[in-house]
């Protein structure tokens, strides 16, 4: 059974308010992208101007554990990307799964990641409060960045989650809608959320 | 469901590109890994954006939004780059 | 439909008259309690909230700037200590650019016309719109909080690593209170830019849009492209300040010049964000004002591009002197004068349009022309400016301080106070005494002038900004600049009386006093909740004023058969 949503009084069509919602989540998203953005540079500057000290810090990161986080939130894309397909089809108990799979996934990648955070510590690389290990300011700043990035990343992950989980509950109905307005862009969150960590990883973890 | 093998393809050459990414780290590749890291992420960045996003079903409009936000960071990283990496040039 | 303007004498009233008609069936009648304007979602009501928000940090920033005046009256301090004239000259800037400047013309009437413009029932998204409102208002209170506080002296620039290290004051504050207004920013472009593009009535394309609206529709999309940056830039600041995470800190490596980088590539943006919606104003009162086609009118469109898009790429024209690569200072100096060409268009074409038109010299026009001499003067300092050898000479001088506000007042303010008056019968439904607003037009231009001009002079001369001491020899072209500020705030003032006392003792405005063309005069003022009776079909261009010397009507966009 198909929910159409209301079309406000603004809009002519329904077809007309699904774009307009569809476009003001890209152009958001784009904001996203200038905000992580700014940090992106200053790792290039850091990069460019104590690019030794850079490398070594960086081969000092677990990248395996990023590693994983990074094939967990692929794949969590590839299940919101299929989530959004079945809404299509009106499939929404499919869906419910399939979201219900990909926000697991989004809770490994924070659990790694605060299994990360933890190791991090007992190794003595965070800068202020665990800074036995750390060698030289380029390093401390690199950790700085490091945990500035992940952790700015780690509450867009969360927020992703919030939105997606909202699909389950209180918005269930929107997994019935099948333009998939709300689904579509709950995913296109979700998708940028990937994309930041796409690039935060080998900015991060694989600049040996 | 439609394009359930294109996002299962997708994902599969995702995560090769990641396992490509890794192996290119330890690779002797010196200053050139940068641009080799990036690249692969770009391409990662690309699939997620045509395939998972929809990006190839969507008109010209919505395209040019979402890239809009690519183009301006590469304004802002190309000026700031030619300042840093040219302060050297005049005899620091 | 339209009529020709009404005579000065009789626009008001001896007598007060009460609710017309249009009023009690427009958008102003639809509810009076504070919950109907608090949880309101019509564009027109919000645009009202912001007008009101934004006129209390004009007062605010205008008694820090009076007090500067004052402090500035002799040679030696008087008023205020070294570190409370940081404070003040700071909290001058931060409220007037981020809580005055850059909301003025598009949240108030950019939200109140854009909609009419096109021929809209709404903006986009209205509920996102009251939550802009709600996010500024909150942006304002942490504004407040700061003051309270004590104030911060870092400069509107909060330059590392003054701001995020040896700073004592409330840095913290100040940072979190823009940073939250640049929410309100981002969601205002991205509301603005779905609008224009999916809400146009039918028969508005692209060429037939009013340039207020290619206007807004470039400053939404720097909203949208620029304030981002700034975000992540001041998050990082605080913290270094909440945390002590040196980002920007030199002790660890930290590059002192990527905080310049990062500020610059949103404010450099920032001043076209406050510079572009007022020449979009200019262009609908140029037009009405001389009754005429603009001339060139997608070159005027275009340049408004051109303007928003090389915008983006000057900012290390502030960096001159910081250390920057002068590599990368000629780069930046090549494309600062390059972005002049646009603006220099706009100032021909509307020249142009003024050229033999049949020219009303009412109070809006004194405000555009007003704008034009002085944003030219402000934009010719800027290409000097733009030239690094000059630069280097008045960098951090009052030329610089001279220029912006020229630019930024001279320019902006006049703007905005021009779209008042014309847009004022729309908005409210009365007319007011145009000898008073002709009145307070020249008071601001030659008040204006008084202050700033010696600016020029003494910051040539080597007086550098931000002090409050001084050599004595300055005091003269000094206690000139502070008597200009007075009259200046006169000027400012004035119309706060008059335009009050026209609510009530204004004639009915009718919808179309001035005879202008644009869709926002063919519907009743003020306009009902919904804007049009029902959605306008357009077959005309924009500004379809009657050759001269023909006489007739001029054509409004809206088609005459059609649904209108």
């Amino acid at each position: 059974m198909a929910e159409a949503r209301a079309v406000q009084p603004q809009f002519p069509t329904l077809e007309r308010q699904n774009d307009a919602d569809h476009l003001g989540m890209l152009i958001f998203l784009a904001t996203e992208v200038l905000i992580f953005g700014g940090l992106f540079a200053a790792a290039f500057t850091l990069r460019i101007e104590h690019s030794a000290q850079y490398a070594m810090a960086s081969r000092a990161m677990h990248y395996w554990l990023g590693g994983i986080n990074t094939a967990v939130l692929l794949t969590s894309s590839a299940l919101v990307a299929l989530m959004v397909e079945a809404v299509r089809a009106g499939r929404a108990r499919l869906a419910g799964w399939l979201l219900g799979g990909a926000i697991a996934l989004g809770l490994v990648f924070l659990g790694v990641k605060v299994t990360e955070y933890a190791i991090e510590y007992r190794d003595g690389v965070v800068p202020k409060l665990s800074a036995a290990n750390l060698h030289g300011g380029p390093h401390e700043l690199f950790m700085e960045l490091y945990f500035a990035g992940t952790g700015l990343h780690a509450l867009h992950v969360t927020i992703g989650l919030c939105l997606l989980g909202s699909l389950l509950w209180p918005f269930g109905r929107a997994r019935r809608d099948r333009t998939a307005v709300l689904a579509g862009n709950a995913a296109l969150y979700w998708h940028l959320v990937d994309i930041v960590w796409v690039f935060l990883y080998p900015t991060l973890y694989l600049a040996r | 469901m439609k394009n359930v093998r294109a996002i299962l393809c997708t994902w599969a050459a995702l995560l090769m590109l990641l396992a490509l990414t890794i192996g290119a780290s330890f690779a002797p590749l010196g200053p050139v890994l940068p641009f080799v890291s990036y690249s692969i992420a770009i391409a990662k960045t690309a699939l997620i954006v045509w395939l998972f996003m929809e990006m190839k079903t969507r008109d010209g409009l919505e395209r040019l939004a979402f890239a809009t936000g690519f183009v301006w960071l590469f304004f802002l990283f190309t000026l700031t780059f030619v300042d840093e990496l040219t302060r050297s040039w005049i005899g620091h | 439909m339209s009529q020709a303007p009404t005579q000065m004498n009789q626009r008001m009233s001896q007598q007060a008259i009460p609710n017309t008609a249009e009023e009690r069936r427009s958008y102003l009648a639809e509810g009076h309690s504070l919950r109907s304007w608090l949880l309101t979602t019509d564009h027109k009501r919000i645009a009202i909230l912001f007008l009101i928000a934004i006129t209390f940090f004009f007062l605010c920033g205008g008694i820090a700037a009076a007090l500067i005046r004052f402090e500035l009256l002799t040679p030696t301090p008087d008023l205020l200590s070294n570190d409370g004239y940081n404070r003040t000259f700071s909290l001058h800037g931060i409220i007037m650019v981020w809580f005055f400047l850059i909301p003025s013309i598009p949240t108030t009437f950019g939200n109140f016309l854009v909609p009419m413009m096109i021929g809209a029932r709404d903006l986009a998204f209205p509920r996102l719109n009251l939550l802009s409102w709600y996010i500024f208002v909150l942006g304002g209170l942490f504004t407040l909080v700061t003051v309270v506080a004590g104030g911060v002296d870092t400069g509107w620039t909060f330059y590392t690593p003054f701001s995020s290290t040896y700073s004592n004051s409330a840095v913290f504050w100040a940072i979190t209170a823009v940073f939250v207004s640049g929410f309100s920013s981002i969601l205002t472009g991205i509301n603005f830019i779905v609008t224009v593009h999916k809400l146009r009535c039918p028969g508005m394309t692209w060429g037939r849009l009013p340039l207020f609206v290619w206007a807004i529709y470039t400053t939404s999309m720097i909203f949208v492209l620029a304030t981002p940056v700034l975000t992540i830039t001041l998050l990082l600041v605080a913290l270094e300040r909440v945390f002590g995470l040196g980002i920007f800190d030199p002790a660890l490596g930290g590059d002192p010049l990527l905080f310049q980088h990062l500020f610059w590539f949103y404010s450099h943006p920032a001043v076209y964000i406050m510079v572009l919606p007022a020449m979009g104003v200019v262009s609908e009162l140029i037009t009405n004002a001389a009754h005429k086609q603009i001339f060139g009118y997608w070159f005027v469109a275009g340049s408004a591009i051109a303007i928003g898009v090389i915008g983006f790429m000057v900012w290390g024209h502030h960096m001159f002197v910081s250390g920057q690569s002068p590599y990368a200072s000629a780069i930046f100096s090549f494309l600062s004068i390059l972005v002049a060409v646009p603006s220099a268009i706009k100032v021909y074409n509307w020249t142009a349009t003024l050229h033999k038109g049949e020219i009303v010299i009412d109070g809006p026009l004194l405000y555009a022309v007003g704008f034009i001499g002085l944003f030219t003067i402000g934009g010719l300092t800027g290409l000097m400016l733009a030239m690094l050898t000059i630069d280097v000479h008045v960098t951090d001088t009052y030329f610089v301080v001279a220029h912006f506000h020229f630019i930024m007042v001279g320019g902006s303010v006049s703007a905005f106070f021009g779209a008042l008056h014309f847009w004022w019968p729309k908005i409210t439904g009365r007319l007011y005494n145009d000898l008073w607003a002709r009145l307070a037009a020249l008071l601001i231009f030659f008040g204006f002038v008084m202050t700033f001009a010696p600016q020029f002079i003494m910051g040539y001369e080597g007086m550098p900004r931000r002090y409050h001491f001084y050599p004595p020899e300055f005091q003269p072209l000094m206690v000139m600049s502070s008597i200009g500020a007075s009259v200046l705030a006169c000027g400012y003032v004035l119309p706060a009386i008059y335009l009050f006392w026209s609510l009530r003792y204004g004639k009915p405005a009718g919808p179309n006093p001035w005879g202008a063309t644009g869709l926002e005069w063919t519907t009743a003022s003020p306009p009902p909740k919904d804007n049009f009776e029902t959605t306008p079909l357009v077959d005309k261009p924009a500004y379809c004023y009657p050759p001269i010397g023909e006489a007739g009507e001029p054509a409004a966009q809206q088609a005459e058969d059609g649904d209108g």
